[in-house]
């Protein structure tokens, strides 16, 4: 069964999602994930979706359910890259993503969980400076 | 075009893909007919474990279009109305399957008979409107 | 009765053509500035002959019938370049009417001692013909109609450009009634520029839109959302006092949609969520604008 890898970076996890996803492979990237954010403490999750052309209702649910259960585990997530023709695609079927924060592309969306980071806790550095990606 | 299994969704998009480049649909107008597409595929194998879709390209006043009936034969639905709105799901969905395709696409028809199955057929035009 | 017009049509096919064409290049009307004659005779040769072979192989009550697609394809064919090019609707009217008056002469030529088969076969002639000046019309009424629905094209896309006021900033200033089409190209051009320049704040400004209802607000929230969904922020400016009353007054929710006055405060507005600060500086230089 093909897997979507996830990749850490220090107190991130980044998702970045090539392929058309079908409905199982994202449940399984839904469960990956929300293991590795509570295996590592990540702190934040970016998911890359600027190869995505098609983002359907499920598809949506899943981003929402991911955002979700982090914030629960004390993860921020942010979904990055998103294609116009989806994000109009989107909005049109009624799905406008709430709760999940967005960026441009993974430099500004990493900014962005840095600057949450750095508000809602004292700014402390990460113990682990060292970049080790793991695969799953 | 058979849809069965889960896997047969991304070829299924593929196919939609090649027929809307060929009559020249934009990209905003390509994904939401995908979209749109999907998601009655999503319901077609969730609710009456797969079907088949018929997909045409049609021409109305000199416009190119694409046509695409999907047809299954499951439970059928009781209520279409209350299926079209938004948030209702008799399964454990967010509801926006249907009324979401409808608003995404030019065309939307949907018959369904409780027991014998559902047809959706939904039309899209090259220019979207 | 038929048969006496298919005959006709079959045994004269030259002489129809040749007063066909002279009716034709007689008339005042003629605009040899848009075609040439040459081009002109060999459409007309091809559409007498389609013609002929129609009426010899099928009814002439019905002109959609199968044996007719090859004639209604040619003058369809001719109606819609027509009507590209230019000529007037009565400019094409007269040229499939002028085939009418064409076949008739050489009918009452030949058939001028037996005066009820000729009205019999001009009656179906007129029938058939007018049949035809229909289809004609219909198509080049079609023709024009793309015309227009290109030209629509174009002005949408030229109606809603977007500016670039700011590293990371655009501006976009919308004119006019805002529908569901014109939202979509709006949407479409602004999310592409965000990508393109990867800005992170988009200003709409709608001081040009003369009302905004329901529909419209709708239209604008779903721009908000999708520029949202990209990962920029999006303020609304322009909205004058009537405007800010029936937003109210209709009960519209844009109450998690930054919006401004002037299109100033949302560049105020911008600069401040990027960080960036206006300043007049000390030697009266005018204003300078530094990171």
């Amino acid at each position: 069964m093909e897997r979507i890898p996830i990749l850490k970076m220090g107190p991130f996890l980044l998702v970045t999602i090539q392929v058309d996803l079908y409905d199982r492979l994202a449940l399984n990237l839904e469960s990956d994930l929300i293991n590795m954010v509570s295996k590592t403490g990540a702190r934040g999750v970016l998911i890359d979706i600027s190869a995505v052309s098609i983002v359907d209702s499920f598809m949506g649910r899943i981003l929402g359910n991911i955002a979700t259960m982090s914030r629960i585990m004390d993860a921020e997530t942010v979904v990055v890259g998103m294609q116009p023709a989806v994000a109009i695609t989107l909005v049109e079927l009624g799905l406008t993503l709430q709760g999940v924060h967005t960026a441009l592309d993974v430099e500004k969306g990493m900014e962005l969980l840095q600057e949450k980071m750095g508000i809602s806790e004292h700014p402390e550095q990460d113990e682990e400076e060292d970049q080790d990606d793991s695969n799953d | 075009m058979q849809i069965v299994r889960e896997q047969d969704v991304v070829p299924f998009r593929n196919r939609v893909r090649e027929l809307s480049t060929k009559i020249g649909m934009s990209l905003v107008n390509q994904t939401k007919l995908i979209t749109a597409a999907s998601e009655l595929v999503r319901n077609m194998l969730k609710y009456a474990n797969g079907g088949k879709v018929l997909l045409e390209t049609i021409s109305k006043n000199a416009q190119a279009g694409i046509r695409l009936t999907f047809t299954d034969e499951g439970p059928g639905i009781a209520d279409v109305q209350q299926a079209m709105r938004d948030g209702f799901s008799t399964g454990k969905s967010l509801g926006l399957g249907l009324p979401g395709a409808k608003r995404l696409v030019n065309e939307f028809d949907i018959k369904s008979t409780v027991g014998q199955g559902t047809t959706v057929t939904i039309i899209h035009w090259k220019h979207g409107r | 009765m038929d048969n006496t017009l298919a005959k006709v049509l079959q045994n004269n096919k030259k002489k129809i053509l040749e007063i066909w064409m002279q009716n034709q290049l007689s008339d005042v009307s003629l605009r040899d500035d848009l075609i040439s004659n040459e081009e002109l005779r060999r459409q007309s040769e091809e559409l007498l002959s389609g013609l002929a072979h129609a009426v010899a192989n099928g009814s002439t009550e019905n002109v959609h019938a199968p044996e007719y697609e090859q004639v209604t394809e040619i003058l369809s064919d001719i109606s819609i370049t027509r009507a590209r090019q230019g000529f007037s609707p009565r400019e094409t009217g007269m040229y499939v009417l002028s085939l009418k008056k064409a076949i008739s002469q050489v009918l009452e030529e030949n058939y001028n001692t037996q005066p009820d088969v000729l009205y019999k076969s001009l009656l179906t002639l007129t029938n058939l013909i007018d049949s035809l000046s229909m289809v004609t019309f219909e198509t080049y009424i079609k023709g024009r109609e793309e015309v227009i629905l290109r030209q629509t094209d174009e002005i949408n896309e030229i109606s809603t450009p977007v500016i670039r006021v700011w590293e990371g900033i655009l501006a976009l200033p919308i004119i006019g009634t805002l529908d569901s089409a014109r939202t979509q190209t709006v949407m479409e051009n602004l999310l592409q520029e965000i990508v393109n320049t990867g800005s992170s704040i988009a200003i709409l400004d709608i001081s040009g839109v003369p009302a905004v209802d329901s529909l419209v607000a709708q239209h604008l929230i779903k721009t908000v959302s999708a520029t949202r969904l990209m990962g920029a922020e999006c303020i609304i400016s322009g909205i004058r006092a009537e405007i800010a009353q029936t937003i109210v007054h209709l009960g519209i929710d844009l109450s998690n949609i930054k919006t401004k006055a002037t299109l100033a405060s949302a560049l105020h507005l911008a600069f401040s969520m990027r960080n960036v600060e206006v300043r007049n500086m000390n030697k009266n230089k005018g204003l300078n604008l530094s990171r």
